[in-house]
């Protein structure tokens, strides 16, 4: 008898310890979604980990001192990770997140799904806010049916990044609206065992090679789509630009294309590893910080390269929005107001320094003396070409939507991420241009049809 | 050479389930139902757990549904399928997962028998060998494709690169030309310490009579390992094998941090995470799932049936 | 075969000063193959140790940086991004887990091995069968039922989940230690007339013991180091340190020394553990071998 009560005491108390166990991590878990007791509201962000939102999160005791009650809680993730896991909780009506840093591709997509929540009447009531301010391309791609559904933190453009050093040395000069052709003989010139002529993206994803790819092909004349939904990427115009476009990497670009996406490339160039980059505008607060960069003060920014176009700059923005599931409403459009505002541009000019202030959302960020000053190597260009991109027809031929370096159709991510991932073999030499955009071909039709 | 060969008979003789001398104990039926009492709440929760979800991911696969386009779900037979099989990412993703599964299993079995038999000697130091040796096996594997990727095979400052270049080998453009080798590499760096742990075991279990009788009989090392080792051996193989390849084939973690499914490393396990989180199309994930569990089932079923002496013989 | 067992004694007297002195050469060259091996094996985690202590701009260097300016910022930095809660959700995910597998498996175990059980192989079989089937096949629905309960992102969801992982594994292995038990002392247990569970506890479990350690360490560590799952179903709150750990690869600029650092910190628990309980886990993998 006492044999068994203890078996049975020990097989309870094991029993307990589970049961605690699952119970304490119930309660943790709920604690920390929903409010606290005394009404505290804690808000769960998702968010890209560029250097812009590491400030943000740097900078948010600011926001829960001037807002009491209300805390912030970051979660950064990389930006393939952050794109997969907000859009299947958003999709799935997850509510694991209060706001979302959403791409410029995204926005329109999830406002058309019911997905993201109407910021229109927030901001525009809101003389402070000052919503005219922001940059009117980066707004229009916000914007659905009149409404503004996800507020921008940072915009970019894109642009030709050379080493001037590199250039003198070759005796060769950089104009400011460069050709492709003179930019791969430049390349190629310049290309040595150690230093890769040109830095472009190879890495697979439609956000990663094709941001600068699809500015290339439509510049060479191609585009995803003609104006019907027809698709049209295994025209020869596509073909010859992806084709320029990965000949030019095999030969003059850096070592290992396939794992070179921005970072990498910021690293070859701010190295000294590269002697000309084409990627983001936003790129040069980085080039130019010294404690990152050896060549900061030494490089040259101009115009994206073109071929039939006269501009080919693509047009993106990192941008704050507020998912339909979102269980603090009105705490998440507080801080999205305040991330955003010209506020929270003077807190990083004096917190962080003038030149962390995030770039392409506001016209007056380049009207402010200590930033136009802080960075003068890049931000008049930048504001040139964030005015001069087109996102209503990028390309020679009109297109049925609006986006540069995307398509603002759901199917596109899938689409884009499929055909890159085969264009890794053509880096490769496992396989060629045209047998992957036969192939990608088939897929767009099937995406454009959809959409007819 | 008698005594060489019985040893290895008399293993044989404990490879069943069941020790016979537990056979001849008579089962009652009340020895039954308590067994089996015993044994329902465990397999209750595998069933819960692991058949249920499949098959209401049976009854997605007969339905069109993409997250994306919320409202547009209806019933759709079996189109899943037709795309599945049409569109050719199956038949690439099983061959992607044979080969980087089969070459992991492979090299990790040689290396940890290589591994093993150096270690089942005496010399200084052994204990740390065998303590840092094993150490790959305890690294998070998320941590460990993160540190290969970044640190070991980046083309520019990766230590790969700066090894071979010692010897005077060119460097080489991992992620661009060699995808599946960085993959392989990481598993089989992985999962050799857990074939060398089997397989030492096993080594240390051979009797070392056997062992003096064979060399005083005169058999070289070479033949004596041949002979002698090897079929000891075969046992631990299998199971290091069995094991091995239950955790190497669902392989998810390398793929999607080092290479993303590029350069023919999208494994089934991949491909089924991107068309259900990646393209959120439920229903043609789904149709991907059942497939695969399908394939894999048979496979397994054959390899485990006609492979594995444990499944085959003994018991009852 | 006379002759061939004749000769040996006759062979020694000649070779074996030339001989010992060889066998030593030759020793003292496998070691140092060994050894070789050793190091190229744990280079890859003694390099990330070191990155760890490196400045950012001395981490990803051409050619490598080996005298760097040592520094603890990156784990300072790795604390400032408060790691600490996602350790704790690993913790308890893999505790709970853990002791709700041994909860079911011990029992089958048992079952499975000392009682006599038709089909035992049947049971078996099934077992290891679903380890078999990739968890990605049915994550889908999965997601969508723990999400229709409001249990995404619930470290009790992903615990129990893990327990249909760690299972099979568990059973199987624990099966050839409980085989291992002598069936007199079981009968002499029956006979005494102790009750089942009381058999169970007191008699059988102290001689298991060690393969109840070793499984339970294996589930441990594949719970601890599961990224899939954790992935795809937690978000914040319940989130645990391998999909942490890739937040630190940064988009935008030098990340090496800061990952290295989290990922060693990461890896720290079942890196101890593991070498703590080598012997343990040395039996129990041979055991689940042979048996």
């Amino acid at each position: 008898m006492t044999r068994n009560r203890t078996a049975r005491s020990t097989a309870l108390s094991v029993g307990l310890v589970v049961g605690s166990l699952i119970l304490g991590g119930c309660a943790g878990a709920g604690g920390s979604t929903d409010g606290d007791a005394n009404g505290d509201v804690t808000l769960t962000l998702a968010t890209v980990n560029n250097p812009q939102m590491k400030d943000m999160e740097e900078l948010k005791g600011t926001f829960e001192k001037e807002n009491p009650g209300i805390k912030v809680n970051f979660i950064q993730m990389e930006e393939n990770d952050l794109r997969d896991a907000v859009t299947k909780d958003v999709a799935t009506k997850g509510g694991q997140y209060d706001v979302v840093t959403v791409g410029a591709y995204e926005v329109p997509i999830w406002a058309q799904n019911g997905w993201l929540t109407d910021l229109t009447d927030t901001t525009s009531s809101d003389a402070e806010y000052d919503v005219d301010d922001l940059f009117p391309p980066v707004r229009a791609g916000l914007t659905v049916d009149d409404k503004l559904y996800a507020l921008p933190f940072y915009g970019e453009s894109s642009m030709l990044m050379y080493n001037k050093d590199m250039f003198a040395a070759a005796g060769l000069e950089m104009p400011n609206n460069p050709t492709w052709d003179q930019v791969a003989d430049f390349a190629k010139k310049l290309k040595t065992d150690d230093v890769a002529g040109i830095c472009l993206r190879g890495k697979p994803g439609w956000g990663e090679l094709f941001a600068p790819l699809t500015t290339v092909v439509q510049t060479f004349g191609g585009n995803w789509y003609d104006e019907d939904w027809n698709a049209t990427v295994n025209a020869p115009e596509f073909v010859d630009a992806v084709t320029f476009y990965t000949d030019l990497v095999k030969a003059a670009g850096e070592p290992d294309p396939v794992s070179s996406g921005f970072t990498e490339c910021l690293n070859a160039l701010s190295q000294g590893k590269a002697a000309m980059w084409y990627d983001a505008t936003s790129a040069a607060g980085s080039i130019e910080d010294p404690n990152a960069s050896t060549v900061a003060g030494k490089v040259g920014y101009v115009h994206a390269p073109v071929k039939e176009t006269t501009e080919s700059g693509w047009l993106w923005s990192w941008n704050l929005a507020i998912p339909e599931t979102s269980k603090h409403r009105d705490a998440a459009e507080t801080f999205v107001k305040w991330a955003t505002s010209k506020k929270y541009e003077q807190l990083v000019g004096t917190e962080l320094g003038w030149s962390r202030v995030p770039p392409g959302a506001r016209t007056s960020t380049y009207e402010i003396p200590e930033y136009v000053d802080a960075a003068k190597a890049f931000a008049p260009i930048t504001k040139e070409i964030m005015e001069a991109v087109d996102p209503n027809q990028p390309g020679v031929d009109p297109q049925p939507y609006t986006g540069v370096q995307f398509v603002t159709i759901p199917e596109f991510q899938d689409l884009g991420n499929t055909i890159s991932q085969d264009l890794a073999d053509v880096f490769a030499g496992r396989s060629d241009v045209k047998t992957v955009l036969d192939k990608g071909q088939k897929l767009a039709q099937t995406a454009g049809d959809a959409q007819k | 050479m008698t005594t060489i060969i019985e040893p290895v008979e008399a293993i044989a003789d404990v490879e069943g389930d069941v020790p016979p001398e537990r056979l001849a104990r008579p089962a009652t039926r009340k020895g039954i139902g308590v067994s089996r009492a015993l044994l329902w709440p465990a397999l209750a929760t595998s069933l819960v757990l692991t058949q249920i979800p499949f098959l209401v991911t049976i009854y997605y696969s007969l339905q069109e549904w993409n997250l994306l386009k919320p409202g547009d779900q209806h019933f759709a037979w079996f189109q899943n399928y037709v795309t599945v099989f049409s569109n050719g990412s199956f038949v690439s993703s099983l061959v992607a997962t044979v080969l980087i599964t089969g070459s992991a299993v492979i090299l990790s079995t040689l290396f940890g028998l290589l591994l093993a038999v150096l270690l089942d000697r005496r010399f200084r130091g052994r204990a740390l060998a065998r303590t840092l040796l094993i150490t790959p096996f305890l690294i998070m594997p998320a941590a460990a494709a993160l540190i290969w990727k970044w640190s070991m095979f980046e083309a520019t400052s990766g230590m790969v690169n700066w090894l071979i270049g010692l010897v005077g080998i060119p460097p080489v453009a991992w992620n661009t030309d060699a995808p599946v080798v960085t993959v392989i590499g990481v598993l089989t760096w992985q999962y050799t310490p857990f074939f060398m742990l089997i397989l030492l075991a096993g080594l240390q279990s051979q009797s070392r009579d056997v062992l003096e009788a064979s060399s005083v009989d005169g058999a070289g090392p070479a033949r004596q390992f041949a002979l002698i080792t090897l079929p000891h051996l075969r046992q631990y193989i299998e199971i290091a094998v069995l094991l091995g390849s239950i955790q190497l084939v669902q392989v998810f973690d390398p793929v999607a941090i080092m290479t993303r499914g590029s350069g023919g490393t999208k494994t089934l396990s991949y491909l089924l995470y991107e068309r259900a989180f990646v393209g959120l199309e439920v229903g043609e994930a789904a149709a991907y799932g059942v497939v695969t569990v399908i394939v894999t089932i048979v496979i397994a079923t054959v390899a485990l049936r006609t492979l594995f002496k444990i499944f085959t013989e003994g018991t009852r | 075969m006379t002759s061939a067992t004749l000769a040996p004694p006759a062979r020694p007297r000649r070779v074996r000063p030339v001989g010992r002195a060889q066998r030593r050469v030759r020793a003292s060259a496998i070691t140092l193959i060994t050894w070789g091996l050793v190091v190229l094996f744990f280079f890859p985690v003694a390099w990330m140790v070191l990155t760890a202590f490196k400045p950012e701009r001395q981490a990803a260097t051409s050619p490598p940086t080996f005298l760097a300016d040592w520094t603890l910022d990156q784990f300072a930095a790795v604390f400032n991004r408060d790691m600490a809660p996602y350790l704790i959700n690993s913790l308890t995910a893999s505790i709970a887990s853990t002791v709700l597998v041994l909860l079911l498996a011990i029992p089958a175990a048992y079952a499975l091995s000392i009682r006599p059980i038709v089909r035992v192989r049947d049971a078996l079989f099934f077992f290891i069968s679903t380890r078999f089937m990739p968890v990605a096949a049915g994550i889908i629905p999965v997601y969508l039922l723990l999400q229709g309960l409001g249990l995404l992102d619930n470290i009790s969801a992903l615990s129990i989940l893990y327990v249909g992982i760690n299972l099979p594994i568990a059973v199987w292995m624990m099966r050839s230690f409980f085989s291992e038990v002598p069936v007199e002392i079981v009968e002499a247990a029956q006979i005494d007339g102790a009750r089942l569970h009381t058999e169970l506890f007191r008699v059988v479990l102290p001689i298991v013991l060690p393969g109840v350690a070793a499984a339970g360490l294996i589930c441990f560590i594949f719970a601890w180091n599961e990224y899939f799952l954790a992935n795809l179903l937690t978000s914040t709150a319940a989130r645990t340190t391998p999909p942490f750990l890739t937040s630190f690869v940064d988009g935008r600029g030098l990340f090496l020394s800061v990952l290295s650092a989290a990922s060693s910190i990461a890896v720290l628990p079942v890196v101890i553990a593991g070498w703590i309980a080598q012997k343990q886990l040395v039996r129990g993998l041979a055991m689940g071998a042979i048996k």
